[in-house]
């Protein structure tokens, strides 16, 4: 397709307005053996990321320092091998989602759906979270330092989730598997249609979602907490409350109205 | 989807603003590319401003079309003069918006009014300071069209549009004035789903609406609590309970700059509160562009009112 247009941000579009490919690394990390340092501050996030990949992938660097990151979207997506990468910065929405392996630090905050769908690895972000933290997360952890926003791990399917501080309304929604500690107060509508799963929560509950229910604590529990807090250096872990799915959502206890009127 | 910003310098000072918003807009132009608005205010000056669109940048253009808005100008000055307002500076900012500068003792309303009489006239805005720009494209054709790069006041909230309940042109564009009321402005990331029950409500109260969109309700609603005399945050906090739908909105006063969050905490909003500045919008990377270095930024929570003045 012709009529190709440029902009400053690097990115091409064709007559449609759709963005074009441009598969080319930049090739401008520093890389001393199996470490590499990115100064990020003047290239695309499509760039970025593909430099990224051909680090990881191609160059055989293991522990790669990302600067100047500038709270872009979608920076250390779809990263499917074992490796460390530091962001010196606050990312914007869609950080390190979809990855599979990686320990990745963020020395700054992130936007909304950090590590979503995540598979393994670990993600520490050292600030505050936007909304949908670890949305339909399935393995490995991700631990936030400071608050977070709505819908933490909405939809999760595995992996656990850590907040060192308050989470909003509707944490745990329709959540599936996995586990969730928050050591702040919760919003309004925690665990609201879940599945399973578990959430512990040290702070004060706004209110409880639909089918949430306080669960009994057993030694499992205690096992779990202490050793997510010692692996994190976080110290001895607050006093916390379980919460678990009610299962009462699992079967219709209650007719529909069209039913109703038939049984009468 | 939508793109809202907003900032205000603590000190009271004055600040290129225009250009500020400008960079925080172009930033989140892939939330909507539909067109761009602002709500400036500039800073103490005599008398009032008020800006007026006189068509649709995307209207049909008929052989006369040219002559036509110029002779609308003229009648809209007219009108002015005829109520009694003495008219300082005229200025076409484009070839269908004027600006015009008065000096008026009588009623706001009647003014504004009269001059929406004219037909195909909007007043976009109207009060002591603040200035309303909204027209198509992005934040970089407006403020090239409008020449926002080197306004200088005291505060703004700015919208990217992307269309989702109502046309693209100007009258569904944001930011909305709260007609008749002076000085007050909106800008609304959202849907409003009891729209229609209050449209009829303002409606019945004597108010009118240039649009279909559902955002323009939030101005009118504001403001007319704001006349019964409730402070802008009470007004906001009323809102929540009686505005039902998903918003992140953002109301400028003449001297504050408000935000509130509905109850679900549906739609974005990153906070920043500098000891000089206090940035908001719907994504970090726009504040970045105000305020290039790391900073400590946070998203309110759902149900939450926040008002800052300068």
């Amino acid at each position: 397709m012709d009529a190709v247009t440029a902009t400053d941000t690097g990115a091409t579009y064709d007559a449609r307005g759709l963005v074009e490919l441009d598969g080319s690394v930049p090739r401008i990390a520093t890389v001393d053996g199996d470490r590499a340092e990115l100064d990020a501050r003047e290239l695309s996030t499509r760039k970025i990321n593909a430099e990224l990949r051909w680090l990881l992938y191609e160059r055989g660097v293991r522990e790669v320092t990302v600067h100047n990151p500038s709270a872009r979207h979608s920076l250390g997506v779809g990263i499917l091998t074992r490796c460390r990468i530091t962001f010196e910065g606050s990312l914007g929405y869609f950080g390190c989602g979809l990855i599979d392996g990686p320990e990745v630090q963020i020395n700054g905050r992130v936007g909304w759906s950090v590590a979503e769908n995540m598979m393994s690895g670990v993600v520490v972000v050292e600030g505050n979270s936007g909304s949908l933290a670890g949305a339909a997360l399935r393995g490995g952890d991700l631990v936030i330092k400071g608050r977070t926003g709505a819908r933490t791990g909405i939809d999760q399917k595995g992996g656990t989730i850590l907040v060192l501080g308050s989470a909003g309304s509707m944490t745990g929604f329709m959540m599936q598997r996995g586990r969730q500690i928050i050591c702040g107060d919760v919003g309004p509508g925690l665990g609201d249609s879940m599945y399973d799963g578990t959430l512990y929560v040290a702070g004060r509950v706004a209110s409880l979602g639909i089918d949430c229910v306080e669960g009994q604590w057993t030694d499992a529990d205690t096992e779990l907490v202490e050793r997510k807090f010692s692996i994190y250096g976080l110290g001895s872990p607050p006093p916390l409350r379980k919460f678990v799915c009610g299962k009462k959502l699992y079967n219709y206890d209650s007719l529909e109205p069209s039913e109703r009127k038939l049984v009468l | 989807m939508c793109g809202i910003a907003g900032i205000i310098y603590r000190d009271g000072g004055e600040r290129q603003v225009g250009r500020d918003m400008t960079r925080m807009l172009q930033a989140m132009k892939h939330r909507g590319p539909d067109s761009t608005g602002y709500a400036l205010y500039r800073p103490e000056a005599v008398g009032y401003v008020m800006h007026v669109k006189l068509a649709e940048a995307n209207g049909q253009g008929d052989f006369e079309f040219a002559e036509r808005l110029r002779r609308q100008r003229d009648e809209i000055e007219a009108r002015i003069r005829a109520q009694g307002a003495r008219v300082r500076t005229s200025d076409p900012s484009t070839d269908h918006a004027l600006t015009v500068t008065f000096e008026h003792d009588g009623d706001l309303k009647r003014l504004a009014d009269y001059v929406e009489g004219v037909r195909g006239a909007e007043v976009l805005s109207l009060g002591r300071s603040l200035e309303i720009v909204k027209d198509l494209g992005d934040a970089r054709t407006v403020a090239a069209d409008y020449g926002l790069e080197g306004y200088v006041g005291t505060h703004a909230i700015g919208h990217a549009r992307m269309a989702t309940e109502s046309d693209v042109d100007i009258a569904n564009a944001h930011p909305y004035w709260a007609y008749p009321f002076p000085d007050v402005a909106v800008v609304h990331n959202g849907q409003l789903t009891n729209y229609h029950q209050w449209r009829r409500r303002l409606e019945r109260a004597g108010h009118r609406f240039q649009s279909d969109c559902d955002s323009e309700i939030i101005a009118v609603y504001l403001a007319e609590r704001m006349a019964q005399g409730d402070s802008l945050e009470e007004a906001m906090r009323r809102s929540l309970g009686e505005l039902d739908g998903v918003f992140t909105y953002i109301c400028v006063t003449e001297d504050a700059l408000g935000v509130a969050k509905d109850e679900l905490g549906a739609k974005p909003l990153v906070l920043y509160e500098g000891d000089d500045i206090v940035a908001l919008a719907s994504e970090e990377i726009a504040i970045r562009k105000v305020v290039d270095r790391e900073i400590e930024t946070h998203d309110p929570y759902e149900g939450e009112v926040m008002v800052w003045t300068r």
